[in-house]
């Protein structure tokens, strides 16, 4: 039974894979335009890991991702916000050195939430640490009571639903529905030239390994295993002396803190952030990214939100209004015909392929993983 | 407030009802130090809710549970457990996906905690351990088997083994023997009295034979009340359980 950091060979295999396709490929393929796409898609990979945990390790289906991701692109659009408007940049304004939003809505000083933002480093910290704790207090509220199943999802819904609200209804504070928008530098590097976005991009697409690595960790500990231990004996799991609340806490609050890395990245490629990408819609579709990859495998989880972002662009730039259907039409196909998503597809068709071309020692330890992590209820 | 039973655990006027339905009523009894006692009775009698009650899973509306003089009644189910209750579901309730071997770490009482889960390492004192409580549930040559691929029975042991790794003062089994093989039964009597000799057990049983078999002592309850109470013999000569229980 030894366990190395990687569940197995296979694992290991895959994830060199994978970093040589985000870090090698894609940027010799694409333009920078399309790296810099990639690069968007490649933050809502964050979610969809966290999401592997939550809800396809532990059982928690959380429909209010986009809580997180877009705290954490808050957090890091009001840091750039803040330098994008210093005195001299807003000397037209009626108020010189606060947001323009502010100034267009009739706000005459800087709000108290937003001074600790001029600091990068409270700004960085901030990005994981304020959604981090928002979805503690949304666990304890719920995973102690033992709310669970289709309940939470409806609550974390409607958490996504309120909080849109919220910043759409206080626009002079939060830019409202365009949200934060003009962002240009970051401690006077500006980052909307050619050379940022593709540096931008290798930062964006190590974090996403470092946070594939450290879920991969999570999930192999005794921690990973009694969180699938919990969503399918739960009584058995709390009788053998666990607080298996504070286990879904735990869980919950990793998915945010990396749904909200994942924001803060949007944020600094795409150079806004608005109320858009927290809404229902759109942590909606951060499920069906994991559930495209197979949603108890990680690596399937980034394939998963590259293919669904990649057939977008490629219908909605030829077919706009298709779209919606199709995403539709293949969430139905998923859940009805392949339920363990891309990974799911893998396992069953391409790895016994491989295994029989290589013969080499046994895989088993990534599949025994697999069909343990993959029991639906 | 020096209490002068040293009982493992004591049930006292113990009551709760479903929708004003009394499933257990007004019931008071003693859990002796190295005591297997049994609790028998007709379907419905209240059997599954006393241990739902001991084990927290179930809320009392009157009465108190001492263990080693500790109340129960206000604890939470993890902390009863840590306290050194260890409870068995009448249906094997194991991890079917994971090995023999896995289901005894998982159940090894360290690394409880959120943090202490993620750091856990599975050394040399959880092996032996493991392979300890293996040897004594019968599975020492299954450790690395799926859990789902064990028999009915084996699955049983293994549920009494996950207890027993966690070295629990009182072990509460429900049905312990149901299901199982002539040769099971008299395997789990064994086990049963080997374990005894570090603690107490509570069981439920329907079984008669096996009843006989590892009873110190026998509660017959009915509609939730006690109408029995002593060895096997006395209770099985009493008139009011032969009418209720046995004489069908």
């Amino acid at each position: 039974m030894s366990k190395t950091l990687f569940a197995s060979r296979g694992n290991l295999v895959g994830l060199l894979l994978l970093a040589v396709l985000l870090l090698v490929v894609f940027p010799l393929v694409f333009d920078i335009f399309r790296l810099n796409l990639v690069g968007k898609y490649l933050t809502y990979a964050f979610v969809a890991l966290g999401l592997v945990l939550c809800w396809g390790n532990a059982g928690i289906l959380s429909l209010g991702q986009g809580v997180f991701f877009g705290l954490g692109g808050y957090c890091m659009a009001m840091f750039l916000k803040l330098e994008a408007s210093s005195p001299e940049n807003t000397k037209i304004q009626s108020t010189p050195g606060i947001p323009d939003f502010m100034d267009w809505n009739q706000v005459t000083a800087l709000p108290w939430f937003w001074e600790p933002f001029h600091s990068l480093s409270f700004s960085l910290v901030a990005v994981v640490v304020v959604p981090a704790l928002f979805a503690f207090v949304i666990g304890l509220a719920m995973f102690k009571r033992r709310v669970g199943g289709v309940y939470f999802a409806i609550i974390t819904q409607a958490i996504a639903a309120i909080l849109t609200i919220l910043i759409v209804g206080q626009q002079g504070y939060t830019g409202g529905i365009n949200g934060i928008t003009d962002l240009r530098t970051l401690k006077g590097w500006d980052i909307r030239t050619d050379h940022a976005k593709l540096i931008l991009y290798f930062i964006n697409g190590g974090l996403l390994l470092g946070a594939l690595l450290l879920a991969q960790f999570v999930q192999q500990t005794k921690l990973g295993r009694l969180l699938v231990a919990m969503r399918d004996k739960e009584d058995r799991v709390r009788f053998s002396g666990y607080d298996v609340s504070s286990f879904r806490i735990f869980v919950f609050c990793f998915a945010a803190g990396l749904a909200a890395i994942g924001g803060a990245m949007f944020t600094l490629q795409v150079g806004f952030m608005s109320s858009s990408f927290i809404g229902i819609v759109p942590s909606i579709e951060m499920v069906i990214y994991c559930a495209v990859g197979g949603r108890s495998s990680l690596i399937g989880a980034v394939y998963g939100t590259l293919l669904i972002n990649f057939g977008r662009s490629l219908l909605s730039e030829s077919f706009p209004q298709l779209w919606q259907f199709a995403m539709g039409g293949l969430f139905i196909a998923i859940v009805m015909v392949f339920p363990d998503g891309l990974a799911g597809l893998y396992q069953t068709y391409a790895a016994p392929l491989i295994a029989r071309r290589f013969r080499s020692g046994r895989g088993g330890g990534r599949i025994a993983a697999a069909s343990t992590g993959s029991r639906v209820h | 407030m020096p209490t002068q039973n040293d009982f493992v655990l004591s049930v006292e006027d113990l009551a709760v009802s479903f929708d004003g339905f009394k499933a257990v009523d007004d019931l008071t009894f003693y859990v002796d130090k190295n005591e297997i006692l049994v609790i028998i009775g007709p379907n419905g009698a209240g059997k599954t809710t006393v241990l739902d009650l001991i084990c927290g899973r179930t809320k009392a509306i009157a009465g108190s549970i001492k263990f080693h003089g500790e109340e129960l009644t206000a604890k939470t189910e993890h902390e009863i457990v840590r306290a050194g209750v260890g409870r068995k579901f009448q249906n094997p309730s194991i991890y079917e996906t994971l090995t023999v071997f896995e289901n005894l770490e998982i159940s090894y009482p360290r690394g409880r905690s959120v943090f202490g889960a993620l750091f856990f390492r599975t050394d040399a004192a959880v092996r032996e351990r493991i392979a300890e409580v293996a040897e004594m549930i019968f599975l020492e040559d299954c450790l690395s088997m799926r859990a789902e691929y064990l028999s009915h029975g084996q699955k049983q042991w293994l549920e009494i083994g996950m207890l027993l790794i966690q070295d629990p003062d009182l072990l509460m089994l429900d049905e312990p023997v149901a299901g199982m093989s002539v040769g099971e039964r008299v395997k789990t009597a064994e086990l049963l009295n080997r374990i005894i000799r570090d603690r107490s057990v509570l069981v439920i049983e329907h079984d008669m034979k096996f009843v006989e078999d590892i009873a110190h002592k026998v509660i017959v309850l009915h509609q939730g009340k006690i109408i029995s109470q002593g060895a096997m013999a006395k209770v099985k000569a009493d008139p009011k359980v032969v009418e209720v229980y046995l004489g069908h």
